[in-house]
């Protein structure tokens, strides 16, 4: 069965490969093989995916056109339901939103930015990046024809910073990572040369976890890390290798454990190996907005925005929504349907009067949520690239701003760039929501200058996002304890009379789009389970 | 000491922030907030919400006004907000039990409060057992 598999899927979708193997082998047969595939998979999202034989004329009305809603008016209008969504804001996407030169951006407190951006360039100031295994919101990105380009997350020629460490001068991601794992694996080398070891390894271990360690710390024959061919084909040359007579190699001198065990730097090393940050990442081309973007070109003719919902009630037949024109004001008005998915963040919906049980308005009221600021700088050449061969990645320093994170598109363009200058999280986002847009764009300037010397002279114009300052979200996203979870996560998902809820925050995956599109797939499924056979 | 860090993957890991390992600036970005005074810490930490003015703000959702505010004559009403949270908002419990008492003691003097019954550090010690853990989670 595998050779058929490994040959066939070449050329055919999973769908043909059933049928063929139906046709060819019987349905037992087919089974069998589809059970295998779907074991095989990275995700609980399965691209069989769709629901079909909506009882006639039954309704299903949706609150929050980002991905959660509009996956559920998709799918639901595919399966023969009546759909409309209402939407706060003046475009869909949600928190999948792109801010790009000409937009303008008005937060809590009053401040319109003006985004000031070239054509072209833009800033994610949510979701950036889709990994590999994110089946579900990858499936809708080809479904909706959103191209997609790599993300790279390592960059092994980017740069840790610590203004304690190395006189606050940034170390290549790559350098720290040999160094690092190479005097660990020189020290394990010496304690099983030495038989400290002896009750952990057997003696045929032993000599395989010797090669083992040489080979994964580029250690020299006698099993030590040192100034060499084997360290510097890992941590880079002084003097690099090339052709003819300027292409003799000048090893360089590793960095002794001690100093960078002091320095904290092994601290981001691991930040990269979560399956999220493994490769292969994957971006929109032109902004994570675009999948938004064409989702409601898809479905404008079941959406209305610019509409605020200040009343959710459900009786024996259906569900009201009552909302207010934020444009046009005027008497508030309802929407109705039989029954109702609800994506509205829990730091909104918690707020809005809703008729469900207790045990779910208290999980609503359980989760808090994260903080998080996001700052886009346009700079005026791509100095990164040019001066430092820098292509895409992240950087990471212990200064506030986190993490700057170079554009993993239009490589060696001669224009501008922007660089995400700024990525916050827990106390430092909290301060970086507290400033106003043009002191969080000092703050990232000012401290990408410790790291990139060029900012004082190339930084042009820069956006700042801060999430609980967003109007329609207040915050990131729901970060759930372990104990709210234990206690109300169960609650959350499920039907309470005619009432689902969908969103990042109805999800195991907070914070990515994946948990907003998978919990989507989740409560329609449920919901329409019982619709139809009660 | 220890750090919590929440990281994506909803692991939370435990740093052991010994002395000389840990640098004092990895420390201070992965843990509390390095403010003494209680207009300080409002301005660098509570105002992101509450605004400048203390007056809240009001989108889709709305963030309460702290200015006066009738809540804050408890005294111990905003402490325990500030160390549990309350429904969206996060705790701040990786304030101090001194920047509580500077916080809360500022917001209840300020903004059109002059509430009487300063909060102790003792009364914040008292409470810290109820304190909700801050979750850092780094966002996808």
């Amino acid at each position: 069965m595998s050779v058929i598999a490994d040959d066939a899927t070449q050329s055919m979708s999973r769908r043909e490969l059933m049928t063929l193997v139906g046709k060819v082998a019987g349905t037992a047969a087919m089974y069998q093989m589809m059970s295998s595939l779907a074991l095989a998979a990275n995700s609980t999202f399965d691209k069989r995916f769709s629901l079909s034989g909506a009882p006639k004329g039954a309704s299903v009305l949706i609150l929050g056109a980002g991905l959660a809603g509009m996956v559920a008016a998709y799918e639901l209008q595919k399966a023969g339901y009546k759909v409309q969504i209402l939407e706060y804001n003046n475009r869909t996407g949600g928190r999948n939103w792109s801010l790009y030169g000409g937009d303008t951006y008005t937060e809590l407190g009053g401040i319109t930015q003006h985004v000031q951006f070239d054509k072209g360039l833009y800033l994610n100031p949510g979701p950036w990046r889709l990994p590999y295994n994110h089946q579900g919101i990858l499936h809708y990105c080809q479904m909706l024809g959103v191209k997609l380009e790599s993300f790279n997350q390592a960059n092994y020629a980017a740069y840790i910073h610590s203004q304690n460490a190395f006189g606050g001068k940034p170390q290549r991601y790559r350098t720290v990572k040999a160094d690092f794992e190479g005097a660990v694996a020189e020290l394990l080398s010496k304690s099983l040369q030495q038989s400290q070891l002896d009750q952990a390894v057997t003696k045929e271990d032993r000599e395989i976890l010797l090669q083992a360690l040489r080979n994964w710390g580029a250690l020299d024959q006698n099993y030590r890390y040192v100034k060499g061919r084997a360290s510097s084909s890992r941590r880079g040359f002084d003097h690099w290798p090339g052709g003819g007579l300027d292409g003799e190699p000048t090893y360089s001198e590793p960095v002794a454990l001690s100093d960078i065990l002091k320095s904290g730097l092994w601290g981001e090393i691991a930040a990269n190996d979560g399956i999220p940050e493994q490769p292969t990442l994957f971006q929109p081309v032109g902004g994570m907005g675009v999948i938004g973007r064409k989702f409601g070109e898809l479905l404008k003719n079941v959406i209305r925005l610019n509409s605020k919902v200040v009343e959710i009630k459900q009786d024996e037949t259906g569900v009201t929504a009552t909302y207010v024109d934020t444009v046009k004001g005027g008497p508030p008005q309802t929407a109705r349907g039989d029954w109702c998915v609800c994506t509205i963040p829990a730091s909104i919906l918690s707020q809005i009067p809703m008729n469900v049980s207790p045990a779910m308005q208290q999980a609503i009221y359980a989760i808090p949520y994260g903080a998080s600021c996001k700052v886009g700088l346009q700079m005026k050449r791509r100095f990164w690239e040019e001066d430092e061969d820098i292509y895409g990645g992240i950087t990471y320093t212990d200064q506030m701003n986190a993490i700057i994170a170079y554009p993993n598109t239009d490589y060696f363009s001669k224009g501008k760039g922007v660089l995400l200058g700024a990525y916050t999280f827990g106390p430092n986002a909290s301060i970086f929501t507290s400033m106003t847009p043009q002191e969080r764009i000092n703050a990232a300037v000012q401290m990408g200058a410790n790291i990139h010397p060029q900012y004082r002279t190339e930084f042009e114009t820069g956006v700042a996002v801060a999430w609980h300052r967003v109007p329609w979200t207040l915050g990131c996203q729901g970060t759930w304890s372990e104990d709210a979870r234990a206690t109300h996560y169960k609650n959350i998902c499920q039907i309470d009379g005619r009432i689902v809820l969908a969103g990042e925050h109805v999800s195991m995956i907070p914070a990515w789009q994946e948990g907003a599109v998978t919990s989507s797939i989740d409560a329609i499924t449920r919901l329409h389970q019982r619709i139809t056979k009660g | 000491m220890k750090h919590p860090i929440r990281v994506a993957t909803g692991v939370v890991c435990t740093v052991a922030a010994v002395a000389g390992i840990v640098t004092a600036a990895n420390a201070q970005r992965r843990g509390g907030y390095n403010f003494a005074s209680g207009k300080d810490i409002y301005e660098h930490v509570c105002q992101g919400c509450h605004m400048a003015d203390a007056k809240g703000a009001q989108g889709a959702g709305a963030y309460p006004g702290l200015a006066s505010n009738r809540k804050l004559q408890t005294p111990l009403y905003p402490v325990l907000i500030v160390l549990r949270g309350q429904k969206a908002m996060p705790s701040f419990s990786a304030l101090s039990d001194e920047q509580v008492v500077e916080v809360v003691n500022y917001i209840r003097t300020n903004f059109g409060n002059s509430y009487p019954n300063a909060v102790t550090l003792d009364q914040v010690k008292g409470l810290r057992a109820r304190a909700v853990q801050q979750q850092a989670q780094r966002p996808g």
